[in-house]
């Protein structure tokens, strides 16, 4: 079974994210960036599917020069192999998942998984998007995937609970938290990687459909104050809480 | 402005967040109309409900492949609709079918989705709105070039606004084809969770507990101050990562983003990643035993102590005020 396995080169989630000069962009220097964590479960659920089935495990990142290091964690923790479709400018998502889909077109599949969400745009839209420019049915935020012949079943959290899904394959998944606990590259896995060739593909230009107007920081919280210490500061937050803040 | 809005029920119950997507519709239809499209067993019976929250007109879909939400199925009736009434923009809540359905439904209209969106309005005649990037570090302000402007909308970041029962909407219902083999990806079970429990996004009080509480029993203590307050629980990921809740309490970066009017963080450092879930929230308030946990710089009130005390007090203080 070969696996398809989208990641994103992201900047940590304790950065202290900045705006640039431009206004519409972030300050990248000083800045960590890592594997995105959600993609980390991605590719976790490809490397135990195929140590339960064969066939291999690639991954593809759109992205500039930078992400190549990201492929190299993903390789560090198993992946076969690595594309890296070059491209430095902005994309809508929805340009971007029609360039991955050309992308994926050239790689053999029988599945492919993304994350949920990218942790710097937060828009949880690229796995589902893909699928649809595929033309492939797509099981999003999956906290359980069993593949079967043919088919997968896999789970996903509602507001309301689980849903079992069950689709034909091949098929897009994207990986929620809790569907698997990833693994840290292993020493051995990390000397391989830099081995590792990554196959590079130009990226056709083009505008994005969605503008940037600007970009701000939210009106920060004031730290309030400290009520009392102990059971006894009770009443007087209740209070606070009922004719104050009117919450209660 | 012409607006459409995907209006998401379960067995006739409109989601409270689809009724604050009408609301953002209604005001952003301005006068023009605003239509609301009802899919799915039970949409008819349902639809005379949605009146109150502003469409003009609501758009029923009712079809033997369609009982139940698929990606596919959904989108497909969407898109029938939009064909149809030609909107300027649509509207999607984004719940957990929403932010399913709004990429797949762009995809297939060819136009990108504003996702997740906090605020929304006209800008030379092209739907703008703010979304938060970076788990709520940044707001990015953002126009779609494309007809039609698509948003999904974040729960309880938009008013639902009053129900309005004398309003009256021209119900009709809309046809859709589909083939039997359109749909790839089925719901095939539900595991519903216990009957009362109230959903994180959607609560306006939740009760979390961190590290903190230690063990999974004691998060009775929660559950109780819960009851009492008519709140949810939620959690931090180091109390979901020991084992003692289950994924889909965690609040945070990783986990759900609550907006409550009162967010009670209890035995919780404060983390930045569990920050990104809940300081949109009206008012936090934070029980810690450590005066210098990091939750104090954004908690509007405090008290410096041992939840296991302060806790099963503050249940007590609010049982005597009902
Ligand atoms: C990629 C990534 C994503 C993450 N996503 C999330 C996320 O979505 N949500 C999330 O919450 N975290 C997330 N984290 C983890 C986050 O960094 C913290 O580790 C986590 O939030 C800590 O949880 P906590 O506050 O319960 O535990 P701790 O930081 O250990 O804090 C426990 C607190 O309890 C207090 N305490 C202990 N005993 C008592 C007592 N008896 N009475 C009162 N107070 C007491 C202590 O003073 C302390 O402040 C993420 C981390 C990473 C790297
Ligand atoms: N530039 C990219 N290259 C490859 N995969 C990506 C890229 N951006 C997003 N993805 C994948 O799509 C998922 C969701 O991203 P997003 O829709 O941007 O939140 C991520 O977790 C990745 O798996």
């Amino acid at each position: 079974m070969n696996i398809l396995v989208c990641v994103k080169h992201v900047p940590d989630t304790e950065a202290a994210v900045k705006i640039a000069a431009d206004g519409k962009s972030i300050q990248t220097q000083d800045v960590n960036f890592v594997l995105n964590p959600y993609d980390e479960y991605a590719v976790e659920e490809a490397l135990r599917l195929r140590e339960a089935r064969g066939g291999e495990v690639t991954l593809l990142s759109a992205g500039p020069e930078e992400a190549k290091k990201s492929l190299r964690t993903g390789l560090a923790m198993g992946a076969d192999k690595a594309v890296h479709l070059v491209c430095a400018h902005r994309h809508d998502t929805l340009t971007l998942a029609r360039a991955l889909a050309a992308a994926a077109g050239q790689i053999p599949f029988d599945l492919i998984l993304c994350g949920k969400q990218a942790v710097d745009d937060d828009e949880a839209q690229l796995g589902v998007m893909l699928a649809e420019a595929l033309s492939l049915p797509s099981v999003s935020a999956i906290v359980k995937l069993e593949v079967l012949d043919g088919k997968a079943v896999a789970r996903r959290e509602v507001e309301s609970g689980l849903e079992v899904v069950e689709t034909s394959l091949p098929a897009v998944f994207t990986a929620q938290k809790g569907l698997n606990d990833p693994r840290y590259p292993s020493l051995k896995g990390i000397m391989m990687a830099k081995q590792k060739k990554i196959e590079e593909i130009a990226c056709a230009q083009s505008d994005s459909q969605v503008e940037i107007l600007d970009l701000a920081y939210p009106k920060s919280r004031s730290g309030g104050k400290i009520v009392g210490q102990g059971a006894a500061a009770v009443p007087e937050l209740v209070r606070l809480l009922h004719e104050e803040a009117k919450v209660l | 402005m012409k607006v459409l809005v995907f209006a998401e029920q379960r067995e006739g119950e409109f989601r409270k967040a689809a009724l604050e997507a009408c609301g953002a519709g209604r005001r952003l239809a301005e006068g023009g109309e605003l239509v609301g499209v009802v899919i799915g067993r039970g949409a008819s019976a349902a639809a005379p409900k949605l009146a109150a929250y502003g469409p003009d007109r609501i758009l029923t879909v009712e079809h033997p492949q369609l009982e139940l939400y698929s990606t596919e199925g959904y989108t497909t009736a969407l898109e029938a609709a939009i064909k149809q009434e030609q909107p300027d923009a649509v509207l999607i809540a984004g719940t957990a079918t929403g932010r399913d359905l709004g990429p797949r439904l762009g995809a297939r209209l060819g136009v990108p989705v504003l996702a997740d969106v906090i605020n929304l309005s006209w800008n030379e005649g092209k739907l703008a709105a703010v979304r938060p990037i970076y788990a709520g570090k940044l707001h990015l302000s953002v126009r779609s070039q494309a007809q039609p402007g698509v948003a999904t909308t974040r729960p309880k970041a938009f008013p639902a606004g009053a129900p309005d029962p004398g309003r009256q909407a021209q119900i009709s219902p809309l046809e859709v084809e589909l083939a039997p083999d359109a749909i790839r990806a089925r719901v095939t079970q539900m595991h519903s969770e216990a009957e009362g429990t109230i959903e994180l996004t959607e609560a306006d009080i939740v009760v979390s507990g961190g590290r903190g509480l230690k063990s999974h029993e004691n998060f009775k203590l929660l559950e109780e101050l819960a009851r009492t307050l008519g709140a949810a629980v939620g959690a931090s990921r180091a109390a979901v990562d020991s084992g003692w809740r289950t994924h889909g309490d965690q609040v945070g970066q990783t986990g759900k983003v609550v907006s409550p009017t009162l967010y009670i963080a209890c035995g919780i450092s404060g983390a930045i990643q569990h920050l990104a879930g809940m300081t949109s929230s009206k008012v936090i308030v934070a029980i810690n035993k450590d005066p210098e946990a990091p939750i104090f710089k954004i908690a509007d009130y405090g008290i410096v102590g041992d939840v296991f005390e302060v806790v099963p007090a503050l249940t007590e203080a609010i049982k005597a005020m009902k």
